[in-house]
C-alpha cells in the first residue's frame, strides 16, 4: 500500500524566453510510516518536488506540465485550491528551513499552533488551547503553558524550529514534508531535532519526506533515499545499498564530499563545476559535463533509470 | 531565555517611543490640541459666535486670554473651536484612509489580478490635487467640512492604498505566509493574521503625516472660504478674517496660524518618531 504515489511530474516555469522545466518526470512512492530522503545540491529540483506536491508554487509562473500525484489513492493535480487547502495540514503538513523567519512575528507561539487547528476543525478556543499545550510538550518544549504566549522573537532557534513542527503536527497529518529541516540549526541542535522529528514519526505513525543536501542527514533519517541532479531522479534505493554501492556517479561524487575520520585530507573533497543552469541544460545526460566517466555516448539521450539491484535504480549508462 | 513574564512586541515599542525625544515632544504638543479639542465646551464655555461689538480688537488679556476679533468675538472660544473642527477633520480623513487604504491596499498587494486595474484607478485618482478638487466639489455640493473631507479621502486614500500594497507583497513572500499556507490556511486567513498585522508600521507612520496635511489643507481651504461656513470658526477663516486688521489687530491671525503651526508639526514630529521607531528602514541617520 503506498500512501503518496509521484508519477512522470513535471513542474515548469513561465520565463521571458519561455518555459523551463524545473523538476522532469520525477516519480517516486512514499509508504505509510516511511521516511523518505530526498539529496540533492541547491536548485536540483528538491524544493519544487515539494511544494508542487503541496500545490504551494505560485501560479502562474508555475505549471504542472505532466505528470500525476496520487495522496491516499486520490489525484491532488488539478484539485481545487479550496480541496487543497482542506488536505494541506491535516492530510500533508510541510516545515520549512529557516525556524527564525517561519513564524509570524506578531503572533504568540500559542495562537500560531492554534491557527492551524482553526483552519481546520471546529473548536472551542479552550479546546485548542488544551491541544497547542499538548502539542508544544510533545516536540519538547519546557513548561508550555507558560511558553504559550512567548512571541518568536524570546526563543532560540532550536526552539523555534520545535514550534514549526507542532504547527505542522497538530492536526496528525499522514505526510510531513521537512525541507531542509534542520540546516539553519548549529549540529547539536540539528541532532536533536532530527530525533525529535523520528520519535514524533513512531509516534504518530506518519511518513516523512526529509529534504537536504547534507548526507549525514540521509544516513542517520532515511528508510529509503532520491537522489536528484539538474531537476531529474538520477538515483534511488534503500539507505543501506545507496552507501554502500552508489551507483550513479553523481551520488559517488556526493559521498566523496563528505569528510571522514579515517581518511586525513588537506582540503575537502568537491564535485568539479556547477550545476546546469535549467534553461541551457546540456544534451543527454545532464551530469556529463561534470562526470569523471563520460564519455560521447553519454551526451546523446537523457538515461533512463534502471534496475542496478534490489529496490535500487539508477539513471546512468555506465552502471551496468 | 528564561523569560518569566512574555513580553508583547507592543510593550517593547512603547518603551523604545517614550524614549524617542521627538516622539515625545510631538505625541506632548498634539495632545494640547487633541485635549484642546475635546474640551472644547468646558475651558471655552463662551459661544464663539457671539457678537459683542463694544468689546472689538481687544488685544490678549487676563479677560480676553487670546483677546477678541473683530466683531468682539472671544479669540480663545474661537481658537478653541476651531480645533475641534480641525481635529475632527483630520480624524475623519485617517479614519477614511486607514479603512479605504488598507483595504484597497491589500486587495492589490495580495491578489496580483486586482493590482493592475486598482492601481491605474489610484493613478488617474492621485493626478488630482487636492485643493482644486476640494474646489470642484464644493462648486457642486456648497462649501462644508464634509466637502474638505471627500476631496483629501479621495486624493489620498490611493496614496495611502499604494503604501499598503507595496509592505503587503514585501510581507506575501515570507515564509511565514507560505508556512501558514502549508498549514492550510486560507486567503482570507493569510490577509488577516499574517500580512496586515505585518503590514501596519509604514500605514501608521503614513497616517500620522497625513493627520497633519488634512489639518493644514483644511485650513488652506476654509482660508480661502471653501471649508466651514463663517461664523463657524475654523482656524482658516479666522484667519482669512483677521488678515484685514494684520496691522491693528495682529493676534487675529497669529494665534490661529501659531495654533496651526503647533499642531502641524507636533504631528510631524510624532510621524517622525513613530517612522524611527517602527520602520527602522527609513531612519535617515543624521
Amino acid at each position: 500500500m503506498t500512501l503518496l504515489e509521484v508519477r512522470g511530474l513535471t513542474t515548469a516555469f513561465a520565463t521571458g524566453s519561455g518555459d523551463v522545466s524545473a523538476i522532469e518526470e520525477v516519480g517516486f512512492t512514499v509508504a505509510p510510516g516511511e521516511v523518505l530522503g530526498i539529496v540533492g545540491e541547491s536548485g536540483s529540483g528538491k524544493s519544487v518536488t515539494a511544494l508542487t506536491i503541496m500545490g504551494l508554487l505560485p501560479r502562474p509562473p508555475a505549471r504542472v506540465a505532466a505528470g500525476s500525484v496520487r495522496f491516499e489513492g486520490s489525484e491532488l493535480i488539478g484539485l481545487s485550491e479550496a480541496r487543497m487547502r482542506a488536505l494541506r495540514g491535516r492530510g500533508i503538513a510541510m516545515v520549512f528551513q529557516e525556524p527564525m523567519t517561519s513564524l509570524n512575528p506578531v503572533l504568540s507561539i500559542g495562537e500560531q499552533v492554534m491557527e492551524t487547528v482553526r483552519a481546520h476543525e471546529r473548536t472551542t478556543r479552550a479546546g485548542q488551547r488544551d491541544r497547542a499545550i499538548e502539542m508544544l510538550g510533545r516536540v519538547g518544549i519546557a513548561t508550555p503553558e507558560r511558553r504559550l504566549d512567548d512571541f518568536p522573537h524570546q526563543l532560540s532557534g532550536g526552539m523555534r524550529q520545535r514550534v514549526m513542527l507542532a504547527i505542522a503536527l497538530i492536526c496528525r497529518p499522514r505526510l510531513l514534508i521537512a525541507d531542509e529541516p534542520t540546516t539553519a540549526l548549529d549540529v547539536t541542535i540539528q541532532a536533536q531535532i532530527l530525533d525529535l522529528l523520528l520519535d514524533l514519526r513512531a509516534e504518530l505513525g506518519m511518513a516523512v519526506i526529509i529534504i537536504t543536501h547534507n548526507m549525514g542527514v540521509i544516513a542517520e533519517t532515511a528508510d529509503r533515499v532520491l537522489v536528484m541532479y539538474a531537476g531529474r531522479i538520477v538515483e534511488q534505493a534503500p539507505v543501506g545499498a545507496l552507501f554502500a554501492y552508489p551507483a550513479h556517479p553523481y551520488t559517488r561524487g556526493l559521498l566523496e564530499c563528505v569528510p571522514t575520520l579515517e581518511t586525513e585530507l588537506d582540503r575537502l573533497v568537491a564535485i568539479p563545476g556547477v550545476l546546469p543552469d535549467p534553461a541551457r541544460r546540456p544534451p543527454g545526460c545532464r551530469y556529463a559535463p561534470r562526470c569523471p566517466l563520460a564519455i560521447e555516448a553519454c551526451t546523446r539521450a537523457i538515461p533512463p533509470l534502471h534496475r542496478v539491484g534490489a529496490e535500487h535504480d539508477a539513471a546512468c549508462i555506465r552502471t551496468p | 531565555m528564561t523569560s518569566a513574564e512574555p513580553t508583547a512586541p507592543g510593550t517593547q515599542l512603547l518603551g523604545r517611543l517614550l524614549r524617542h525625544r521627538q516622539f515625545v515632544t510631538g505625541a506632548a504638543l498634539f495632545s494640547i490640541v487633541l485635549l484642546a479639542a475635546i474640551l472644547a465646551p468646558v475651558i471655552a464655555p463662551g459661544d464663539p459666535t457671539r457678537i459683542a461689538m463694544r468689546l472689538k480688537f481687544l488685544p490678549p488679556s487676563r479677560d480676553h486670554l487670546f483677546g477678541t476679533d473683530n466683531f468682539g468675538r472671544s479669540l480663545w472660544s474661537r481658537v478653541i473651536w476651531g480645533a475641534q473642527l480641525s481635529v475632527m477633520t483630520g480624524l475623519a480623513v485617517v479614519a477614511l484612509n486607514a479603512v479605504f487604504g488598507t483595504l484597497f491596499g491589500a486587495l492589490a498587494g495580495y491578489f496580483k489580478r486586482l493590482d493592475n486595474v486598482l492601481m491605474r484607478i489610484s493613478d488617474a485618482l492621485m493626478a488630482f490635487p487636492a485643493i482644486l478638487l476640494a474646489i470642484g466639489i464644493t462648486a457642486v455640493l456648497g462649501p462644508s467640512t464634509s466637502d474638505v473631507i471627500l476631496a483629501l479621502a479621495v486624493v489620498y486614500v490611493p496614496r495611502t492604498a499604494r503604501i499598503v500594497r507595496s509592505s503587503v507583497i514585501v510581507i506575501r513572500e515570507m515564509e511565514y505566509v507560505q508556512a501558514a499556507r502549508a498549514c492550510g490556511a486560507g486567503d482570507w486567513r493569510i490577509l488577516r493574521r499574517h500580512i496586515l498585522p505585518n503590514s501596519m508600521a509604514p500605514l501608521i507612520v503614513q497616517l500620522s503625516f497625513l493627520f497633519a496635511y488634512s489639518v493644514l489643507t483644511e485650513a488652506t481651504l476654509s482660508f480661502l472660504g471653501l471649508g466651514a461656513v463663517p461664523p463657524t470658526p475654523t482656524w482658516g477663516n479666522i484667519m482669512a478674517e483677521g488678515r484685514q486688521y494684520m496691522v491693528q489687530a495682529p493676534w487675529i491671525i497669529a494665534i490661529p496660524g501659531v495654533a496651526l503651526m503647533l499642531t502641524v508639526l507636533g504631528l510631524n514630529l510624532l510621524g517622525d518618531g513613530l517612522r524611527d521607531v517602527l520602520d527602522p528602514r527609513l531612519r535617515i541617520q543624521p
